[in-house]
């Protein structure tokens, strides 16, 4: 593996720097949107066979809230 | 007048008392709360994919799968004197699968092609009342030809400016049973009476009980695997209609990381078994962004970028957009690209030469691209889901797949709650 980071890794950070300073203060009563079901910020629990099958057949994984690792996907 | 002044005052004194005496008993009533049931979760998928470049066949052969898999949940809930709420979530998994190239681990096409995987999982996560966990979690899974044991520890803080923290550490401690093609079975496992140690190429040690596959005790030797995860994720809301999720992952693997049973030939035509370095070092990062559009439809958009040590770079863009047709029905159409270059390690069938260290013919290690795209629905009635009180929602997904490599495969999952 190359010694660098990934060019992700600095576009997000620096995507990141950018957005998150205009963030305004939001209060309980006004994230009847973001605690909406559908504004989770993870997989929905449906995915989660779909995350194992992509990870058995791709060559890739995490950073997704699907397994690392325990399993074999020897199929 | 003053006498009224003083009844008026005497009333408010009296009121404030008997106020403040319910105040006293409601916090009695709601500083403790026994463990009790709260959700019940199912989750069902049926599996079924197409394709012709087995591993086990040496990048060639059928790849047909068929796979059931059913997940259940049980989340308990209890609140101690502190006011902490604990969870505790048990789970039990069962799949079962058929796989049309495990006939060929055996080079008459006689192995069996079924399996079936259990997982039982144990979680607790105690949340106080800024919203901050802490928690650890327990797992356990076991196949014919794989065992697993998972631990980890997981905490989350929640910051003033609206975002939140996530950490989470986790170990998988695995067994690889050491079944190998039958015309690759190593010779010394076959003809020794005494346990044996082997050492490959790749530096991994394994013991073979000795006497054929079995030994003495008919045992079939096993390999471990083991698998550390550092997660960090970190959640910000930027204002009343978006949020966005920035989620890191190092993951550090050893031990036999390829599987026994997979073929690879080699371009003089000799057959040998999978052989892959015994580390490998892992790096997804992925970015998350929902966001409500309109009063009607949210966008959930998500990319990672993942690099290895085997030399796997990829990336994976994938959106869904919910359409709320109603308040409690929604329809999500969802599409997924994926895009990763090839393993140093891969060659396709008779590409490896003997000169080479390394080799698996497995083609999730190739170049490859592929795509998936579906639809899911969800429905959550104020009076259940078919009057039925206790089912409080239902979601369907369907997707289909296609992967460059011409392995198409299908999902269709079922996701049940009940309160």
């Amino acid at each position: 593996m190359k010694n660098r980071p990934p060019l992700f890794l600095a576009i997000a950070a620096i995507g990141f720097m950018l957005v998150f300073p205009s963030c305004v203060q939001v209060k309980e009563y006004q994230k009847n949107k973001l605690n909406d079901a559908d504004m989770v910020l993870s997989s929905r629990r449906s995915q989660k066979n779909e995350l194992n099958f992509q990870t058995y057949r791709e060559g890739s994984a995490g950073a997704n809230g699907g397994k690392t690792g325990g399993g074999c996907g020897c199929n | 007048m003053k006498k009224l002044s003083l009844t008026v005052i005497g009333l408010y004194a009296l009121f404030l008392h008997a106020f403040s005496q319910f105040n006293a008993q409601d916090t009695v009533i709601y500083k403790t709360k026994p463990l009790a049931l709260e959700e019940v979760n199912l989750v069902s998928s049926y599996y079924s994919q197409n394709g012709n470049h087995s591993a086990i066949t040496g990048g060639i052969g059928d790849e047909h799968v068929v796979d059931f898999a059913n997940g259940l949940d049980l989340k308990f809930v209890a609140w101690d004197q502190s006011h902490n709420k604990h969870s505790i979530t048990a789970g039990l998994g069962f799949d079962h699968h058929t796989s049309a190239s495990s006939a060929y681990v055996s080079s008459t096409g006689a192995s069996k092609t079924g399996g079936t995987r259990v997982y039982p999982s144990l979680d607790w996560t105690v949340e106080n009342d800024k919203g901050n966990t802490f928690g650890f979690g327990a797992y356990f899974s076991t196949e014919y030809n794989y065992q697993s044991i998972g631990l980890d520890f997981h905490f989350s803080k929640k910051f003033s400016s609206n975002s939140e923290f996530n950490a989470k550490v986790s170990g998988y401690f695995d067994k690889v049973k050491l079944i190998y093609p039958s015309e690759l079975i190593p010779k010394a496992a076959v003809v020794s009476t005494t346990p044996t140690y082997y050492t490959t190429a790749s530096g991994r040690t394994y013991l073979s009980g000795g006497g054929g596959y079995g030994g003495e005790d008919n045992v079939i030797p096993s390999s471990p695997r083991n698998t550390f995860t550092a997660s960090l994720s970190y959640a910000q809301v930027i204002n009343t209609s978006l949020q966005a999720s920035l989620m890191l992952d190092v993951v550090t693997q050893s031990g036999y990381l390829g599987l026994p049973f997979h073929r690879v030939y080699f371009n003089d035509g000799t057959g040998h078994v999978e052989n892959l370095p015994s580390s490998r070092f892992k790096l997804p990062i992925g970015f998350r962004l929902n966001a409500f559009v309109s009063d009607h439809v949210v966008i959930r958009s998500y990319f990672r970028y993942y690099q290895d040590d085997w030399g796997i770079n990829s990336k994976t863009a994938d959106i869904e957009i919910p359409i709320k047709v109603s308040q409690f029905f929604s329809v999500s159409p969802f599409y997924r690209y994926y895009t990763q270059t090839a393993s140093k390690y891969f060659g396709a069938y008779k590409a490896h030469t003997a000169a080479d260290e390394f080799y698996s013919s497995n083609y999730s290690l190739s170049e490859l691209t592929s795509h998936f795209v579906g639809l899911g629905i969800h429905t959550a009635p104020p009076k259940g889901v078919m009057n039925n009180e206790h089912f409080s929602s239902l979601d369907i997904r369907y997707g289909h797949y296609t992967q460059s490599t011409d392995l198409n495969s299908n999902i269709v999952t079922f996701d049940f709650t009940f309160k």
